[in-house]
């Protein structure tokens, strides 16, 4: 059989991703994990004196505490198997993700497992959300020097 | 050119052993001990599975009464880097040692060696087979054990378990082995690291295809023939392309897969057991069970693997596949 | 004081939608889908949108990984406001530490404490 007839052949055979299906779990479990955060926050902001604004902080410690929990305990991954980007997307997700790593590499040691491995998976995202606001802020900061926008 | 072994070297024994979660195979009945640590009460994953491998060599030997004195060759390998726990286990049985890397169709590649080992008269018995285990793996090629990825239907589990076969000079009451088939690499453009299946088919139905036209057989002079772990999936692609080539749908219930039987129908599993492994654990202990029975007298038995790694995928290539296939015949 | 977890519930959920949509309809892997999430919260904070999107829907805005660009950007575009052309990279992490340290911190913790199982469910 020539490659493109397997090809099509094998298109033929393989699932598609039930889309509906995983978009109605993304948007669910996604969804309760924010839901939760916004627990968290207020509990921040009524018991600790924390503002809206400022009550942001504590709050994703929380997510990433629950996270490690979550994810020591095997359980995260059962989360993720069912929610799929409803529990990869919320910054638990950031921490199933280095935490995991973690978790794997204390084989190799503290210094060169864990340390050497931990931003494995999670590294894309720090590169990437470093860089862009790197870009975002320098084309603000020009136009705004240049007088078309303002701060 | 297919291999044609005169002399039959004989499969004498086939030492099986898997981990905890290995229980749910349907094939564990066959199996000479599941274990329910997955780790051998040992520090990391990749001494366990080393344990693992001893313990396999050892349930075979053990069978018709060998010791590791009294074995010639060792061959095996595992999808490790570099393949340290089959090295670390050769160290430890101390019989003269060549590792292979043939992916998930190691246990075929290492018996198709050991044979011509005894063809040529150089050994008395050889110990062939493969194993993995599945943390060791799965981090090395996708995620740690603990991250949330959602695998795809077409993915498989990479099972836990180490296979071995004793090979040795032709016994009558023993199944035999009378001709191999050596694969070539085999790229059909699939580059899904999670569809391993779509990968392997097109190696699998090359193999097929050589070893009967060669030994100028069809499908149904066999009992059986047993592909290593295409899943469910890739064995309907392999189905799909034998139908092609004009075989009939009758002769298609001979084709099974070990990977796609492996859990039975559970669904956690996706498209089914893979691994070196998933065929090593099936061919040396069901298959071989089976024949010694009188339920097969004739076998093709086809171990499937991706040659790809971490690396390559990220570099955006392709993933290349093999099959090996050994011909079991039993009086 | 109910519609502000319903508002959390929605738009998180949303944007956690759109990141099954990437890997599912995109075949993006989990790392190229949350990269370019990130990549969008920073560009809606330099229009000035995510901000108001966070004073809508709360927790919906700021746990997704979305506000993790968003944090960096606004640190970066209030430093450069007061300090000039250097506040772009000095502002930065100033507003987003905890998300990271936390990570590193309960990351080295876990794998002090925890050992991986290979359990399927």
């Amino acid at each position: 059989m020539e490659k493109e007839q397997y090809q099509q052949l094998e298109q033929n055979v393989t699932p598609k991703p039930p889309y509906l299906k995983n978009v109605a779990k993304a948007f669910f479990v996604g969804g309760l994990i924010c839901a939760i955060g916004q627990a968290v926050s207020l509990f921040y902001i009524i018991f600790f004196n924390f503002t809206e604004a400022t009550a942001g902080n504590p709050t994703v410690a929380t997510m990433v505490f629950f996270a490690m929990l979550l994810t020591g305990l095997g359980l995260y991954k059962r989360i993720g198997q069912f929610a799929g980007a409803g529990s990869a997307v919320p910054v638990t997700g950031f921490g199933n993700a280095v935490i995991s790593a973690a978790i794997e590499h204390r084989s190799e040691g503290l210094v060169l497992g864990v340390g050497g491995n931990l931003f494995k998976l999670a590294g894309s995202v720090v590169l990437f959300g470093v860089v862009s606001a790197f870009f975002v802020a320098l084309i603000k900061y020009i136009l705004v020097t240049i007088g078309v926008v303002s701060w | 050119m297919v291999i044609i072994f005169q002399s039959k070297p004989s499969l004498l024994a086939g030492g099986v052993v898997a981990g905890p979660l290995e229980n749910r195979s349907i094939f564990s009945q066959y199996f000479d001990a599941v274990y329910d640590d997955e780790r051998w009460q040992m520090k990391t994953n990749e001494q366990g599975h080393r344990k693992m491998i001893e313990e396999a060599c050892d349930a075979a030997m053990k069978k018709i009464g060998v010791q590791s004195g009294d074995i010639d060759y060792f061959m095996g390998g595992d999808l490790v880097n570099q393949m340290t726990p089959t090295n670390f286990a050769a160290r430890d049985l101390e019989i003269p040692f060549i590792g292979l890397f043939s992916a998930c169709a190691t246990s075929v590649s290492s018996a198709i060696v050991a044979c011509l080992l005894t063809e040529l008269g150089a050994a008395n018995f050889s110990l062939a087979g493969a194993s993995s285990q599945h943390n060791a793996i799965e981090r090395q090629f996708r995620y740690p054990i603990n991250y949330g990825a959602q695998k795809p239907k077409t993915a498989q589990w990479t099972v836990t378990a180490a296979g071995y076969a004793l090979i040795g000079k032709h016994r009558e009451e023993y199944p035999s082995i009378e001709a191999a088939t050596i694969g070539k690499s085999v790229d059909y453009g699939m580059d899904d690291p999670f569809h391993m299946g779509a990968a392997m088919a097109p190696a699998a139905f090359q193999t097929i295809q050589s070893h009967l036209q060669q030994r100028n057989q069809k499908i149904y002079h066999y009992d059986l023939i047993l592909t290593g772990d295409l899943g469910q999936l890739g064995l309907k692609l392999l189905k799909g392309m034998l139908v092609e080539n004009g075989v009939k749908n009758e002769e298609l219930t001979l084709l099974r897969d070990a990977g796609a039987e492996f859990y039975g129908q559970d669904e956690a599993f996706q498209s089914g057991a893979s691994g070196a492994g998933c065929s090593a654990a099936v061919f040396f202990s069901y298959v071989i069970q089976q024949m010694r029975a009188g339920s097969y007298k004739r076998v093709l038995l086809v171990a499937t693997g991706a040659l790809l790694s971490p690396l390559s995928y990220q570099q955006g290539e392709t993933i290349p596949c093999t099959a090996h296939a050994i011909e079991i015949t039993m009086k | 004081m109910v519609m502000t977890f319903v508002f959390a519930f929605i738009v998180g959920g949303i944007i956690c939608v759109i990141g099954q949509l990437l890997m599912d309809v995109g075949n993006l892997t989990p790392a190229h889908t949350l990269s370019t999430l990130v990549i969008l919260g920073a560009i809606l904070d330099g229009m000035g949108l995510y901000e108001p999107l966070i004073d809508f829907a709360g927790a919906g805005a700021t746990v997704p990984i979305t506000s993790f660009g968003n944090s960096l950007t606004h640190g970066a575009m209030a430093e450069a406001e007061k300090h000039g052309l250097v506040g772009v990279l000095t502002g930065m992490f100033e507003v987003t530490s905890s998300g990271i340290s936390a990570a590193i911190v309960f990351g080295f913790i876990g794998a002090l404490i925890f050992k991986p199982k290979g359990n399927i469910d």
